[in-house]
């Protein structure tokens, strides 16, 4: 069994980004970049199932720069065996190469690549879209386990659990599906260092999304990025007492 | 314009998350369609159709439509699609489970989660967990739009008297089926509609020690909510989970206890009308934040808090 994973590069969660004082986009220099992390759920997922005997490869694929490179070398480290890099000088964050846009690129690889799963992040923490797993999904007519916090394999049998906003809802697909992560679905490792070493030596091919046919047009239009209204800082109270005061005859909400 | 929404219910009642995605949908101007999807549930339609600004509903009645699988309400909105010029889910996970695959099959790039409405392709969504605001301009054809709940004032839910018209439903895509639901089971109000929600974070320190949180809530007749760390550590369900990645809420009063502010949980509530953070930590970045902050040792001030309530 094949499995294709798509990962995104993104700006580290721990960053507190900051808007261009032009409003026109997040600024994106110096600053660290990392792996999504949904997306590092869905490898590590991946490779899980590999060491339990029922995955043969592991093919990590991104849309992105040049640099999108170091994060399928990390995907490598992690244990995927193979990367592909469809390089772009598009922004991928916003404003660029938008969900669709991705969904085609991952069906056009899919079409050639053949993978009998797809595991992949169920939203990128930069556009926070939480769309390109459930429109990839329709393009190829495949089933979709989105929001996963458990996936089983047995042989054809895909059993999925979803967190859903009621509670956990459990579904088997047909088989080959896509598959997007939430949180709870694991744990990822840490990389060790022969582990990176190893990855370096690991194939990783690089083409253009002309190579697959498509172009990145733009159909959501970024017309401005602003900071959020802050919000006004309030104060300390000294004891519950006051805390109670406050709530009941200052802002009056119990 | 003509717009459609995709009614979130369970078969019995209507979600009140349906009522602000029309909210949105108000703002944007036009007819107003509901279409409801699922399995012996006629009586959602009547509800639909008694909600105000609603012009007409549409009825997907089928067995395989009961549990509402991506897969089986797609093709049902890509059919009717042709003659709207928007189509607005709640950006709940069952509108965002559905509505992008019925967008991609439409070949349109849908635009997520908004919090407000520009103009008929001009609308404003958070990014970056909130730390940034785009304003977004569509040049689709057709508009397919998943709706924050907490952006959007919610219509009334009388008033209105619609005609109910019935759609003809096809054959089952059969690509998955259905085994189990576990769903939580509470008579505390839902966390995402609630005036008053306590959360709870690692600081509560166990799922024992979540009882304190849960009276507290039960003494203000509040929904409970929690961070990703104490749903990971196992004190409370999946589904109690506020934040970027988790549910969005925007009660008139929110109680952050033994939680630190991370952004990604900030992303979840930053919009509460009033903040109330109790931390054991002076520096804890939820304070910055928070209109009143208590700095105390949560096993001490929330009892008394619960008692002198
Ligand atoms: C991709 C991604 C998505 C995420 N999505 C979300 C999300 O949706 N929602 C979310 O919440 N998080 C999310 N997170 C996690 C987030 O980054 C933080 O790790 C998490 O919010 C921390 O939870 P916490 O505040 O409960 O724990 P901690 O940060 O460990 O804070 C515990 C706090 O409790 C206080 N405390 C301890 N003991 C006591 C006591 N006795 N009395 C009073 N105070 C006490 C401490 O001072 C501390 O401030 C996400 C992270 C990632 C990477
Ligand atoms: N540029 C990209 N390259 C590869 N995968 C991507 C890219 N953008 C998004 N994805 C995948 O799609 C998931 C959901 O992203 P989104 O729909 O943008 O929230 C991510 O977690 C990734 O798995």
């Amino acid at each position: 069994m094949k499995i294709l994973v798509p990962i995104k590069r993104v700006v580290d969660y721990n960053v507190k980004v900051r808007v261009k004082s032009d409003g026109s986009a997040i600024e994106l220099a110096n600053v660290k970049m990392s792996i999504n992390p949904f997306d590092e759920i869905a490898v590590e997922e991946a490779v899980r199932l590999k060491e339990s005997g029922k995955v043969s490869e592991i093919v990590v694929v991104t849309i992105a720069s040049e640099k999108g490179q170091e994060q399928i070398r990390t995907a490598m480290a992690i244990g995927a065996d193979r990367g592909i890099l469809v390089k772009t000088d598009a922004a991928i964050d916003l404003g660029g190469v938008e969900p669709l846009s991705v969904a085609k690129t991952l069906k056009a690889l899919i079409d050639k690549e053949n993978p009998d799963l797809v595991i992949m992040g169920k939203q990128a923490i930069d556009d926070d879209s939480n769309q390109t797993g459930q429109m990839l999904a329709a393009l190829l007519g495949w089933a979709q386990g989105t929001f996963a916090s458990k996936l089983d394999i047995d042989g054809d049998k895909i059993t999925v659990t979803r967190e859903v906003d009621g509670g956990l809802e459990t579904l088997e697909l047909c088989s080959p599906a896509i598959i997007t992560t939430d949180l709870r679905l694991n744990e990822p490792r840490y990389a060790k260092l022969p582990d990176i070493m190893k990855a370096k030596k690991k194939p990783l091919e690089i083409i253009e999304p002309s190579d697959l046919g498509l172009d990145y047009s733009v159909r959501m239009k970024i017309v401005n990025i602003a900071e959020p209204q802050p919000r006004k800082g309030g104060i300390k109270v000294d004891n519950v007492d006051d805390l109670i005061d406050k709530l009941k005859n200052e802002a009056r909400v119990i | 314009m003509s717009i459609l929404i995709l009614a979130e219910h369970d078969n019995v009642s209507i979600k009140t998350t349906t009522l602000n995605t029309i909210g949105a949908a108000v703002k944007i101007g036009g007819d107003i369609d509901i279409v409801v999807i699922g399995s012996n549930c006629g009586v959602v339609a009547e509800a639909a159709s008694k909600i105000s600004n609603v012009n007409k509903v549409i009825l997907a009645d089928a067995e395989h439509l009961k549990h509402q699988t991506a897969e089986e309400i797609a093709p049902i909105i890509v059919d009717l699609a042709k003659s709207y010029s928007h189509i607005l889910a709640p950006a709940t996970t069952f509108g965002k489970n559905a509505l992008p695959r019925a967008a991609a099959l439409l070949d349109m790039q849908q635009i997520s989660d908004i919090i407000s409405v520009e103009s008929v392709d001009t609308f404003k969504r958070p990014v970056y967990a909130g730390n940034a605001i785009a304003t977004v301009q569509s040049s689709d054809s057709i508009k397919l739009i998943t709706v924050r709940s907490t952006g959007f004032d919610a219509v009334d839910a009388t008033g209105g008297s619609a005609e109910i018209e019935n759609y003809s439903v096809g054959a089952a895509v059969n690509l998955s089926k259905f085994i189990k639901q576990e769903f939580t089971k509470s008579e505390r109000p839902e966390l995402s509609s609630a005036k008053i929600v306590v959360s709870g974070g690692r600081g509560v320190g166990s799922k024992e020690n979540f009882d304190l949180i849960e009276k507290l809530a039960d003494k203000l007749g509040a929904a409970i909510g929690a961070s990703r760390a104490a749903v990971d550590a196992g004190y409370v369900p999946n589904d109690y989970q506020v934040g970027q990645t988790g549910k969005i809420v925007a009660p008139d009063l929110y109680i952050a206890i033994g939680i630190s502010g991370a952004i990604q949980h900030l992303a979840g509530m930053k919009d509460s009308k009033v903040i109330v953070a109790i931390n054991k930590d002076e520096d804890a970045p939820i304070f910055s934040i928070a209109d009143y902050g208590l700095v105390a040792d949560l096993f001490d001030a929330v009892p008394e808090l619960e008692e002198k309530l």
